[in-house]
C-alpha cells in the first residue's frame, strides 16, 4: 500500500458485559485505514461493525466495554497516539476535529426542537470558542452548501426536511472542524437508491476535495464494492478477510466473503449464478468453536472446528496461481494457512 | 397488451388470474385549518390508474421507491380496503366489495405476505398455533388429529422448514428472521390459494439469508402454479427472480414489459434513472471516478425527491426532474405506448410522433 496509515486498529475486542453473561461483540480486531482511501467494511448484521465504530471512537455506551487493543492515530503533523489512551478532555477534542462518526439512523437524531442553523454552529461553538457568530454562521452556510442544501435551509426544522436532507445535514456536521477521517456506519440505509446515489456521489468528490479517509460501513456488499478502495469483511465479530475492493470482488479467499458475492443478483452483465450461504447468522452468546463460519461453510474440513484462524497475509494461494493481489490482502481460513 | 416474448411459442398462454384495471386509492389526510377555510377535502393520491395482470406460474414485480404507492397496490389486490375507483377481477369475474363470506372466499385464492415477519406472527404463539389457525379457518385441518399433523407437516416442508418437529412448537423469538418468513410463507400458503402477495418479502432480512427465500417463492411458482406479485425496491432483484416487471413513479406506473428488457433497455426515463442509482459493483470506482456519472439531478436539492401526492404535479409525474421534459409533459398525463417485445412506457417521447429512443442513462456493463 502506497500511502502511510492513519488509523492503525490493532487486537481491538469489545465486550456487552462483563464477566460469563459477557458478549464478546469485536474479537481481535485489526485493521488498518490508510491516508486518503475508503475503506469498507462490511458484514451482516450483528457481525460487530457498529460496534467496531463506536469502539474506535470511544463513544460506546454502557454495557458496552472496550477490553483490549489499542487505536493509534497517525496526525498529519507527525507522532502518534492511542486513542484508547485519551483523557476525557482530550477525547472531546479529538472528536470531530479528527474523527467523527455518522452513526447508523442519525438522520432521525437531529434535535426536533432546534434548527438546521443552531445544531450545525453549536459544533462549531464547542470546538472553535474563537469564531465569531458571524463567522458561525457563515461556516454552516459553506457546510450546507457542500452537501447541496441551499442556504436558506439553514432556518428549518428536521421535521421539515427530508430523510436525504436530513442526512445531508448530518454529513455536514460531520465535516464541521474538517477531521482527518470521517466514520460512515449505514450512512444511506434508510434512503432510496437515487437519493443514496446523489448522497454516495457528494461524499466522493468532497473526499477528494477535503481529503479526509472514510470508513464506511454498510451490509450492501454491492454498494460497498464500488464506493471502497478496500474491503473488510466480518463475521461473528471477527474480520475474516481484508483485500483491495476489485480483488475481493473478483477472486474472494474467505468462502463466507464468496457466500455473501454469490447471494445477490448483478443488475448488468451476465446473469450469475446465486448460491447464497446455508443457515444463519451466529449467535454471539452461542459461538461455534474454531472458525465461527464452520457450520455453514461449504468447505468446512478437519482443522476447521477445533481452531480459531488467524486473519493472516496468504501464504498458500490453495495451488498453482496466486490470486490477484496475493501480497497485498489478509485471510482467516485454514484453506489458505499452514494447519 | 402483446404477448410476452420469451414464452416458448407452443406453450398457451399462461392464464391471468388477478387483473387490476384502472385502480385508484385516494387517502383523506387531516385537514389543516387552511383546507377547511378553503373548503378543499385534500387527498394523498396514493395509487392512479394502475392496471395490471398477474399469472398463473409468473412471477410480476412492483418495483419503486418508497411512497410509490407499492404497499397501497397490495392491500388494494388483497382487498383490505376498498378502491376509490376502478375494478377488481379474479379469475375473469368482477370482484365486489368484499364482506363476509366472499371476502373469506376471496382470501382463500388470494394471500398477502408482509415485509416484517416479527410484526405479522403473534409473539405469544407457536408456529403451530399459527399454522392450526389458518389451516382451520380455510377448513384444511383435517377431521382427526393424525390429519391435522399430515397438514402442519407438509405445510412446514413445502416452506423448507425440516423436520417439522425441529420448529413446530417454536415461538416466532426462537426462529431466524428468514426461518420466521418461511412460517409467514406457510402460513398464507395453508390456504391454497391461486395468488401470493409479497410486499418485500425480503428486505428486512440479512443479504445471505435473501436469496433462499426468493428461490422458495419461485420454487412454489413453479410447483403450484402460483401467481406472485413480488414487491421490492430493488431492481436488481427483480431481474432475477421475476418474470415480468411494473416500475411505479409517485402513485403511477411509468413501465412494464418483461424483466430483462425492462432492467437492460429501460424506456421511462425514470426507471432510466433508478437503474442508473442502483448499486453496481461492476461499476468500481475506489478513490477515482465519480460513481454513476450521468443523471440530470446533481446537486439539485430538489431534484433527487419525488412530488407530494397531496398535490401531485399535473401532467407526467416525473416532469420537474425529467431531463427530456417537453411543453405537454407539464399538462397531459402520458398514456401507455407500446414498444418492441412487450415493454411498454408511459412517456411521450414513445408518442410516435418521436422516433428516437432516448439513451439510457447509464450503459449497461
Ligand atoms: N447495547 C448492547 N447491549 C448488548 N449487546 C449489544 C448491544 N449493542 C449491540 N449488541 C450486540 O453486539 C453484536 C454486534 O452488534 P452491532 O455492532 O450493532 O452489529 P452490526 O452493526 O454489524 O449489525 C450483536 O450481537 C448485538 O446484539
Ligand atoms: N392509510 C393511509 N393513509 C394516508 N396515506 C397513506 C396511507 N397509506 C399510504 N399512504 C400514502 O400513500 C403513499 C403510498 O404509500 P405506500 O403504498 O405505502 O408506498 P410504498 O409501499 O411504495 O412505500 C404514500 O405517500 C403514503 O404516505
Ligand atoms: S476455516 Fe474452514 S470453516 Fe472456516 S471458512 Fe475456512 S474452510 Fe470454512
Ligand atoms: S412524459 Fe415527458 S416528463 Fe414524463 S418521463 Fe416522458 S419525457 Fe419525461
Ligand atoms: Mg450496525
Ligand atoms: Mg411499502
Amino acid at each position: 500500500m502506497s500511502s502511510p496509515a492513519v488509523l492503525d486498529i490493532s487486537g481491538l475486542c469489545v465486550d456487552y458485559g462483563l464477566g460469563d453473561s459477557a458478549v464478546h461483540a469485536v474479537r481481535d480486531v485489526s485493521l488498518t485505514l490508510h491516508r486518503g482511501e475508503v475503506l469498507g467494511l462490511a458484514g451482516e448484521s450483528g457481525s460487530g461493525k457498529s460496534t467496531l465504530a463506536y469502539g474506535v471512537t470511544r463513544l460506546l455506551s454502557p454495557p458496552g466495554v472496550i477490553t483490549g487493543g489499542s487505536v493509534r492515530y497517525h496526525p498529519r503533523a507527525g507522532g502518534s497516539s492511542d486513542i484508547l489512551d485519551l483523557e476525557p478532555d482530550q477525547l472531546r477534542a479529538f472528536r470531530w476535529q479528527e474523527i467523527s462518526l455518522v452513526f447508523q439512523g442519525a438522520m432521525n437524531s437531529l434535535n426536533p426542537v432546534h434548527t438546521v442553523r443552531t445544531q450545525l454552529t453549536d459544533v462549531l461553538q464547542a470546538h472553535r470558542p474563537g469564531m465569531s457568530r458571524a463567522e458561525r454562521t457563515a461556516r454552516a452556510e459553506e457546510l450546507l452548501s457542500l452537501v447541496g442544501i441551499s442556504s436558506d435551509r439553514l432556518a428549518s426544522y428536521p421535521h421539515q426536511l427530508s430523510g436525504g436532507m436530513r442526512q445531508r445535514v448530518m454529513i455536514a456536521m460531520a465535516l464541521a472542524l474538517d477531521p482527518e477521517i470521517v466514520i460512515l456506519d449505514e450512512p444511506t440505509t434508510a434512503l432510496d437508491v437515487v437519493m443514496q446515489r446523489q448522497i454516495l456521489r457528494q461524499l466522493t468528490r468532497l473526499r477528494r476535495e477535503l481529503d479526509f479517509s472514510v470508513v464506511f460501513i454498510t451490509h450492501d456488499i454491492s454498494l460497498l464494492i464500488e464506493f471502497s478502495d478496500r474491503i473488510a469483511i466480518m463475521y461473528g465479530g471477527r474480520i475474516v478477510e481484508e483485500a483491495n475492493a476489485k480483488d475481493i470482488y473478483e477472486t474472494a479467499l474467505h468462502p463466507y466473503s464468496d457466500g455473501l458475492l454469490h447471494s445477490f443478483p448483478a443488475l448488468h452483465g451476465p446473469r450469475r449464478e446465486l448460491t447464497g450461504i446455508p443457515g444463519s447468522p451466529p449467535d454471539l452468546k452461542a459461538m461455534p468453536a474454531g472458525c465461527a463460519f464452520h457450520p455453514r461453510c461449504p468447505k468446512a474440513f478437519e482443522p476447521c472446528e477445533r481452531r480459531v484462524p488467524e486473519l493472516l497475509p496468504l501464504t498458500r494461494a490453495g495451488g498453482d496461481t496466486p490470486p490477484p493481489g496475493g501480497a497485498d490482502r489478509t485471510v482467516a481460513c485454514w484453506l489458505h494457512a499452514d494447519h | 397488451m402483446p404477448e410476452k416474448p420469451d414464452a416458448p411459442r407452443d406453450a398457451p398462454r399462461p392464464d391471468v388470474v388477478l387483473e387490476a384495471r384502472d385502480l385508484s386509492k385516494h387517502f383523506r389526510v387531516r385537514r389543516t385549518l387552511r383546507s377547511i377555510a378553503e373548503r378543499d377535502r385534500p387527498v394523498v393520491h396514493a395509487v392512479d390508474d394502475v392496471s395490471l395482470r398477474l399469472r398463473r406460474g409468473t412471477v410480476t414485480a412492483v418495483v419503486g421507491e418508497s411512497g410509490s404507492g407499492k404497499s397501497t397496490i397490495a392491500r388494494l389486490l388483497a382487498q383490505l380496503y376498498p378502491a376509490t375507483s376502478g375494478e377488481l377481477r379474479l379469475s375473469g369475474k368482477p370482484v365486489r366489495a368484499a364482506r363476509g363470506k366472499s371476502f373469506r372466499a376471496y382470501c382463500r385464492q388470494v394471500q398477502l405476505i408482509f415485509q416484517d415477519p416479527f410484526g405479522s406472527l403473534n409473539p405469544t404463539h407457536t408456529v403451530r398455533y399459527h399454522l392450526t389457525r389458518a389451516l382451520r379457518i380455510h377448513g384444511r385441518a383435517g377431521r382427526t388429529a393424525a390429519e391435522l399433523e399430515q397438514a402442519l407437516t407438509e405445510l412446514l416442508g413445502r416452506v423448507h422448514l425440516t423436520p417439522p418437529d425441529r420448529y413446530v412448537d417454536k415461538f416466532p423469538h426462537e426462529l431466524s428472521g428468514g426461518q420466521r418468513q418461511r412460517v409467514a410463507i406457510a402460513r398464507a400458503m395453508a390456504a391454497d390459494p391461486k395468488v401470493l402477495l409479497a410486499d418485500e418479502p425480503v428486505s428486512m432480512l440479512d443479504v445471505s439469508i435473501r436469496l433462499g427465500i426468493l428461490n422458495l417463492l419461485r420454487d412454489l411458482k413453479e410447483r403450484l402454479n402460483l401467481a406472485i406479485l413480488y414487491i421490492t425496491h430493488d431492481i436488481a432483484s427483480a431481474r432475477y427472480f421475476a418474470d415480468e416487471t411494473l416500475v411505479m413513479y409517485a402513485g403511477r406506473m411509468v413501465e412494464g414489459g418483461d424483466s430483462e428488457t425492462v432492467t437492460q433497455r429501460p424506456a421511462h426515463p425514470y426507471t432510466q434513472l433508478l437503474i442508473g442509482s442502483a448499486p453496481d459493483p461492476d461499476r468500481i470506482t475506489g478513490a477515482g471516478e465519480e460513481p454513476g456519472a450521468g443523471d440530470a439531478t446533481e446537486g439539485g436539492e430538489a431534484g433527487g425527491e419525488p412530488p407530494s401526492l397531496i398535490s401531485p404535479p399535473p401532467g407526467c409525474r416525473f416532469h420537474p426532474r425529467c431531463p427530456m421534459a417537453m411543453a405537454r409533459c407539464r399538462t397531459d398525463v402520458p398514456p401507455r405506448f407500446d414498444l418492441a417485445d412487450g415493454q411498454w412506457a408511459a412517456c411521450w417521447l414513445y408518442d410516435g410522433t418521436t422516433e428516437e429512443r432516448p439513451a439510457p442513462q447509464e450503459a449497461p456493463a
